[in-house]
This record gives structure tokens, sequence and C-alpha cells, in this order.
């Protein structure tokens, strides 16, 4: 249970995840926030309106993943550091995963790194494509991985390879 | 003596805030507080903060203080005040503020208005051992890393999985310190769960129902025992488990700083689901002493957002009641909405129950 243990629940996870047709046209966000807190940035980030509006600062995010173009904006900007863009449409075999990551040194392009799950598990070899780190990023760098298709709603974030 | 108009004790977001509020009503400030610097316990929140966009959400604590001195530099222009270094000791019968400025003469202090921003103080956790060397507060452990750029140590247990021990335990991993594991007295995770999932993606394992037993070490902390605890709190037998740390981590909540408030004779009130003894006030944010007005966690231990509104509130009321009343009412209830809004949900309910009990009011569910 995610209040016990800190992991969200397969199910939560499911309920999130666009559908296969929607992950077929590219890149789209999804936000891993399971807990109705004060707190609305994502909404502002969004120039899409792709996050709906809230009808309270409390409500949580719901993302209608047709307005989504998976551009990335949102996920900087979330204080949770709990949203990520998957784009299924990068290869036969392997996806893309953008995720916020605050923690140096920062990975190179092309090193292989070990992709973590929400355990802090390793599940499979990533490879790190793309590390912005730009002023608008505002200190959260957003790293993109490409990983194995099956395990792009898996991998949350990675370690780097003989590193700690 | 000085004698500003409002002085203000405490310069955290709370205090800050209530300065910026009474100038922009015209009010002179005097804003005291013990620190080299302005911005209380923001000096060091590396994160980005939650809340509400239009309330500094998404941006880092360690950028607010910047934002708010900008503000009060803007539109306080001969009107502020801030005296730095300096440590109020002492509030008398007749209004006088006696404070300590290090090395230089003491300062008395006649105000027309206090607002008292004084924040909060860290709980302690009664175990064998947790007076070695190498036991420490959360804020102390943020302070070295984040202030002063020290490594408390290597191998860090942390006590406390509320939104301190969660960001704590993170900030040691982004200083390259372990985090051996957190560990929680209840049997669920206190703080916002994106903070939970964060560190558990980064390896930390979250232990819920599981306390300290002991800390020991030859001169300084070398390791801990823990257990798990069956839903009556009591220690499972058989659960020891040992763990070879070097630094103990305390982040077992926060109690008001409320010493102050009993100099000046408030009357109080016992509210575990506000931290502790904290101050009667009105929705003016005035005490039960009509000069003295509250803000921030000395009056209740919540997010530094709804401090900061509570800082607005203040030093408007005590602007306004110097005379300094332009548009009051117009100013109070947005930021009375934005109270409500910041308290409306789950995380917010503890909060309004321990508010409806300390004004008297019929308990909720």
């Amino acid at each position: 249970m995610l209040e016990k243990t800190g992991v969200p629940e397969p199910e939560q996870i499911k309920k999130i995840t666009p559908s296969e047709e929607r992950l077929q046209k590219g890149p789209v966000a999804v936000v891993e926030c399971f807990q109705n807190i004060p707190c609305d940035p994502c909404l502002y980030a969004c120039r899409h309106g792709a996050i709906k509006e809230f009808e309270d600062i409390n409500d949580l995010p719901v993302i209608d993943h047709e307005l989504c173009n998976g551009c990335g904006l949102c996920i900087s900007e979330c204080p949770g550091l709990a949203i990520f863009v998957i784009d299924a449409t990068y290869g036969e075999e392997e996806g893309l995963i953008k995720m916020p990551y605050e923690y140096l040194p920062l990975p190179g392009q092309e090193e292989e790194v070990n992709g973590i799950d929400t355990e802090g598990q390793a599940v499979c070899s990533a490879r790190v494509i793309k590390v912005q780190n730009t002023k608008a990023l505002d200190r959260t760098p957003v790293v993109t991985l490409a990983v194995p298709r099956q395990h792009l709603m898996r991998v949350r974030s990675f370690v780097r390879k003989g590193g700690e | 003596m000085q004698k500003p108009e409002i002085a203000i004790v405490g310069g955290g977001p709370a205090g800050l805030s209530a300065a910026l509020s009474a100038v922009r009503q015209g009010a002179e400030v005097m804003l005291i507080d013990r620190d080299p610097a302005l911005g209380g316990q923001l000096v060091k929140q590396t994160h980005m903060f939650f809340g509400s966009k239009k309330e500094y959400a998404a941006i880092r604590g360690i950028d607010i203080p910047g934002q708010l001195m900008a503000a009060l530099e803007e539109d306080g222009k001969g009107k502020f005040a801030p005296v730095l270094n300096t440590t109020v000791l002492g509030y008398y019968d007749d209004g006088v503020i006696l404070a300590d400025r290090e090395e230089e003469q003491a300062m008395l202090i006649k105000p027309q208005k206090t607002i008292i921003a004084t924040g909060a103080a860290e709980k302690m956790l009664p175990f064998p051992g947790n007076d070695l060397p190498g036991v420490y507060g959360a804020g102390a452990v943020q302070t070295l890393m984040n202030v002063y750029g020290i490594k408390p140590g290597a191998r860090v247990l942390m006590i406390g999985a509320g939104n301190i021990g969660l960001i704590v335990s993170y900030q040691l991993m982004q200083a390259g310190v372990e985090v051996a594991a957190i560990i929680e007295g209840a049997p669920k995770i206190g703080g916002y769960l994106v903070h939970a999932t964060k560190v558990r993606r980064a390896g930390i394992p979250i232990k819920t129902s599981h306390t300290i037993k002991e800390a020991y070490g030859n001169k300084s902390v070398e390791g801990a025992l823990i257990c798990s605890l069956d839903e009556n709190w009591c220690a499972v037998p058989g659960s020891e488990l040992d763990m070879k740390v070097d630094v103990i981590c305390l982040a077992v909540g926060l109690t008001p700083q409320t010493e102050l408030l009993w100099q000046a004779g408030c009357e109080q009130k016992y509210i575990p689901e506000l931290g502790g003894y904290v101050p009667l006030r009105n929705e003016k944010m005035q005490t039960s002493l009509p000069d003295l007005y509250v803000a921030g966690d000395v009056a209740c231990i919540e997010e530094a957002g709804s401090a900061m509104v509570e800082g607005k509130i203040a030093g408007l009321y005590a602007a306004a009641d110097l005379g300094y009343d332009e548009n009051v009412e117009e100013h109070y209830s947005s930021f009375a909405r934005e109270l409500e809004e910041l308290r409306g949900g789950p995380t917010g309910a503890k909060i309004k129950q321990g508010l409806s009990r300390l004004n008297g009011g019929v308990e909720q569910c």
C-alpha cells in the first residue's frame, strides 16, 4: 500500500497509463500523483490545456492524453517530481522516458545506466539520450532515457553503472 | 528606546510576509531576527515548494526570501528596518521588548503593535544513547548540508516519515550521503506521498510501524537497534534489527516556540493537532492581548505556504489597527480564501479540526 511503503500499487499505475492507441501516436505525459494535497503548478505549466482545470487546489491532476503532446514542460514544474513523459514510438524495441533528475554529477549523453523502478530496484539497462539543464528548468534537469518498451511504465529513475 | 509602529519577531516566511503586508498598508516595520540573514528555515529548503502557483509553489524555498526582500525593498522604502543578529529575550507587561545584540548593547523596543512569528522547535525522542554525538535534529542536518556544505556523516538512519524526514532524506542522497532507512512509528507515512515515492525510487527503504530502541557507540554513534511495533505501539518481540550507521537524524515533529507569548501573558491552549500549546487568536491573528499578533508555526505547525498567508493577515490587521486601513476587508477576504483553499483537502483536515478545538468549537469527525 502506497501509504505504508511509498510505492504506488500496480492498479494505481494502470489507472494513469495512457491507452495503447494513444501511446502509438507519440510522446505523452503521465502524472503519478495519487494523494490530494494542496498543489497546482502542473496546471499552469501546461500550455495545451491538457491538465483539467481544478475545482479545488487539493484536486488530483487529471490529464487529457488527447490534448497532451508530450512537450514535457510540466516535468520540472512538479514539486513532487511525479511527472514523466513516455514515448512508445521511438523505435521497434525501445521507448523513451523523460524524467526529472536532481542528482550530481549528471550523466553524459549515450551513457549506459541502470533503469530503476519505484522500489529502487534495477530493472534493465538504459541509455541516456539527452540531458536538459536549461535555466528555465530551474535546477531540475530532465534526462531522457531509452529503455526496452515494456519498461516504459516501470523505470522511474536510474543509477550510473559502476557508480553508487 | 526605539518605538517602531510595528515590531515583528522572526524573519521566516510568516514574519517576512507580515512585514510586506504591513508596509504595503503604509505602516513602519522593524523586523527582528536572531540570524545573520532573513528567511528563517527557508534558507535551507533547497526543494521546490508545494501549494498554490499564486503563492510560491514550484519555487525553491531558498529562493523565496530573495523575492520577498525585493518586494520589501520596493514597497517598503523608508518604512522597513530589518534588525539582524538580534535575539528577542523578553516581552514585558508594559509592551517593551528586550533584545540581545551579540557584541553590542542590549536593545529596548516599545512598538505599538507586535507580531510574534518565532516559528517552531524540533521535538526530541527519548531512547538510550540519544545523547551520543551523531544524533542530530533534522534541522541541524539540513543546516550543515544546505547552508554550510558539510556532510553530517556517511550513513544515516532517519527517524520519522513526515515531510521533514522525507525531504531531508532526499537532500542527504543529493549530498551523496547514504540513507540506510527511514523508520516511522505510525502505520502510515505522514508526509506527502510524492516525497515518499521520490526517496523510494532512490533506493531508501521506508519502514512504517518501526521505532528506535537504542543508539550505541563508544564515543559517537556506531549503530542503532530498531524494532517493529504492533498496532498498540508495543515492540514486537524478536523484531530487533541492528543498523550500522554513524548518524541518527530525528524528524519527529515540531512544537510552537511560544516562550515570548507565555511571557506576554497570552491565553494559550494545548491542541495536539496544532503541535502543542498555541495562542488563542481571532481571524485577524490577534491574540488575547490586543496589541499582540501571531503568524506561522508559532500559532500552528503547518506548511510555509499557510504561514505566509497568516503573516499577510497579521501584518494587514496590525497596520489597520494603527489606522492604515485602506481596503482591509478586500485584502482580508482574498487572504482568508487562500488559507481556506490550502486547508481544504484531506491534509488540511487535521489543522481545521485543531483550529475548531482551539476556538472551543465542536469537534468534527
